[in-house]
């Protein structure tokens, strides 16, 4: 059954959508009583953060919009060392929209937030023309258990920790959407229990961040920057999986500047480093995390390459690829 | 020999200052992602030439497809990179955001799709390479003429790096010796360079893409210039053979004849490029009919660029006027142009000390 402007009118269908999708997958005591917002209890300082998706197309290998977002929102609250607790999302679904498609991507979304330990306690659902598309915001909040941690936070001679392989994400868009036929699955995840492995180990973390759009050049070029430090990153000891790195010497392009869904970089004070490392990689999805570089004095990122040259790492500038999240 | 002491015999070079060309824009890429130039002396200086197919097509060029795209039930097909270069009024890029039609194409054999499947619209594709690119659009004629596709025309503007490389050996005596590319390579063959090492007496060495590769090449070329010697050499054996690749070029001299071509920022290079033959007219878009001429932008240093004689950090407008996403000049706009390689991985060289 397709989705026509009707399931928009705030009527009938509407009604029969949130009965029949949302309410089915996303249940919770706050959500079922359809107030016009939810009433939640909260302990100490709140992190509070909202995030959009648009990603094209809506399913791919590893996941799906929905997926995404809840994962990207839950994962920006994590990288401020909250534990995130509650989610709203937002649908804007175009006309010609299958229902079973929204029923799938919402059914996604309720696994995710299951596994990152959220409720979604609040939505909202619009119908617009088009054919077919559908686009979600998901705003979150969350408890803050440890202050402090901000991408200013890197100090000369800490540790740079990257919690898994890179470009996944991208590949596995980029690959759907050129019909190159390959196993790359998108890294897509709640960094939820890498974080609270850090947190549960006491690490004193001076900074996190969500490696996402703009690849982790990008995220590295900010944390220097905002922190007046420079990053050297190793070359030799950047993770990245073969089929990823195919991709790239195909495609001439550079996993230091592909999107992430489901990695992070943590920067600890050196003497932390080794059990920072291990707390990552015993949590899930951090099973590959590798201690990648260190910040020294000066500005700016540098990579030390394989042959032990030095190159200097920018921003990424341009489009990049569009609507990947 | 060991890679680290190939290293550590080009980071101590202190012999006179050594200009090396290297003619492919890939090369060029590598060069910075490896961070070679900090590895060796900087005594010897690699300066970038016209590797970038995109960066030495004319401004009138883009204009023609700019106008082509605007036509009812006309359309243009083109790579990602000529998206953004400026014509003498607007890029491509502009012209879709007012309505041109224009489509870009991961690969050729979807231009073909695309005239199957919209009989009704006129499909101008935009073949733009160096003879590394050349015989996919070959290959492309080959299958029109068996599907007899007539809504599809090529555009062409397919440069060839010999006579380039002849008119830079020519007019720029400082240049001292050249990293032959390796992709026209595999095509053109490894003789392709003999008669200019001959008459020049400059060192042509063809090197593949690797850092290790690169480095190697270098090495070779400091050994030719040390002993006076002025060879050809192929180090990139496993991919190009002494005489390229001899079916690709009779599929070029099947459709294309050598012409002369205008080079922006150059000029008119004697037969330098490939247009269609006269038997193959009616796939023509106008490239034969086509006459360039122009100025570059003011203050733009992409000649000198091109020709080895500036460094892009040496252009007053790199960097502050000039930027991949405001590019004045044409070496910006693409991937593989200089200045665009330049400005992302060098961008913020002065932080790079050479202490390692």
């Amino acid at each position: 059954m397709k989705i026509d402007m009707s399931y928009g009118s705030g009527g009938k269908q509407t009604g029969d959508l949130i009965n029949r999708v949302f309410l089915k997958h996303f249940h919770n005591k706050t959500l079922n009583r359809l107030e016009d917002a939810a009433v939640v209890s909260l302990e100490g300082k709140i992190a509070y953060t909202t995030d959009s998706f648009v990603v094209n197309p809506l399913f791919f290998r590893g996941g799906n919009i929905g997926k995404l977002a809840v994962c990207g929102t839950v994962n920006d609250l994590s990288m401020m060392g909250a534990i995130p607790r509650y989610l709203t999302a937002g649908f804007i679904i175009e006309e010609g929209t299958e229902l079973e498609t929204i029923d799938k991507i919402a059914h996604t979304m309720a696994l995710a937030a299951k596994e990152a330990g959220v409720k979604i306690v609040a939505g909202d659902t619009k119908v617009v023309e088009g054919n077919g598309g559908v686009y979600i915001n998901t705003s979150g909040i969350g408890e803050v258990k440890k202050g402090g941690i901000s991408i200013s936070g890197c100090k000369p001679g800490d540790a740079v920790i990257l919690s898994g392989n890179l470009g996944e994400h991208h590949a596995a868009i980029l690959s759907h959407r050129m019909g190159i036929e390959n196993q790359i699955s998108s890294d897509c995840a709640p960094l939820t229990s890498i974080v609270q492995n850090l947190l549960d180990s006491k690490i004193r973390v001076h900074c996190m961040r969500d490696v996402t759009r703009g690849g982790l050049a990008t995220v590295l070029n900010e944390a220097a920057d905002q922190s007046s430090c420079r990053i050297e990153i190793w070359e030799e000891d950047l993770p990245v999986s073969k089929e990823v790195k195919g991709l790239c010497g195909i495609l001439g392009l550079d996993p230091l500047y592909m999107a992430n869904e489901g990695k992070m970089i943590v920067v600890v004070p050196d003497n932390q480093a080794q059990k920072a490392l291990k707390a990552v990689q015993c949590s899930k999805y951090g099973a590959n995390a590798r201690i990648i570089g260190t910040i020294r004095e000066g500005d700016g990122v540098v990579m030390k390459t394989r042959l032990k040259g030095l190159r200097s790492i920018d921003l990424l500038y341009g489009e990049g690829l569009p609507r990947i999240c | 020999m060991k890679i680290q002491e190939v290293i550590d015999e080009l980071k101590t070079y202190d012999g006179k200052p050594v200009k090396i060309m290297e003619v492919c824009g890939t090369h060029t890429s590598s060069i910075f992602k490896n961070g070679i130039r900090s590895m060796i002396s900087p005594s010897i200086q690699l300066i970038s030439g016209p590797g970038c197919p995109v960066c030495v097509t004319p401004a009138s060029y883009i204009d023609r497809l700019t106008d082509f795209s605007l036509k009812k039930d006309h359309c243009v097909l083109t790579f990602g990179d000529m998206m953004k270069v400026k014509g003498s009024s607007m890029s491509l890029t502009e012209a879709k955001a007012i309505g041109g039609n224009i489509k870009v194409l991961y690969s050729p054999f979807m231009a073909l799709k695309e005239a199957q499947e919209h009989e009704n619209i006129q499909y101008l594709f935009a073949a733009v390479g160096f003879e590394t690119t050349a015989p996919i659009y070959a290959l492309m004629l080959n299958e029109m003429q068996q599907k007899k596709i007539t809504n599809l025309k090529l555009f062409t503007s397919i440069k060839t790096i010999v006579p380039a490389l002849s008119y830079i050996c020519e007019k720029e005596k400082n240049i001292d010796a050249f990293l032959s590319p390796g992709h026209v390579s595999v095509i053109t063959g490894a003789e392709s360079y003999r008669e200019l090492a001959e008459t020049y007496r400059k060192p042509f060495v063809i090197a593949g893409f690797e850092g290790e590769q690169i480095l190697a090449a270098v090495y070779e070329i400091m050994h030719q210039l040390k002993s006076g010697q002025y060879k050809v050499k192929n180090m990139y054996a496993g991919a190009v053979k002494e005489k390229g690749n001899e079916k690709a070029r009779a599929l070029l001299q099947q459709y294309f004849e050598q012409r002369d071509d205008f080079w922006r920022g150059i000029g008119i290079i004697k037969n330098s490029a490939l247009k269609l033959k006269k038997e193959y007219e009616i796939y023509d878009g106008g490239s034969c009919i086509h006459e360039e001429r122009e100025e570059m932008p003011e203050g733009c240093k992409c000649t000198d660029i091109i020709l080895g004689r500036k460094t892009p950090g040496e252009c007053p407008l790199f960097k502050t006027v000039c930027t991949p996403l405001h590019a004045v000049g044409p070496c910006m706009v693409s991937s593989e142009g200089a200045c665009g390689i330049w400005y992302q991985y060098s961008g913020k060289e002065s932080y790079i000390d050479y202490e390692n």
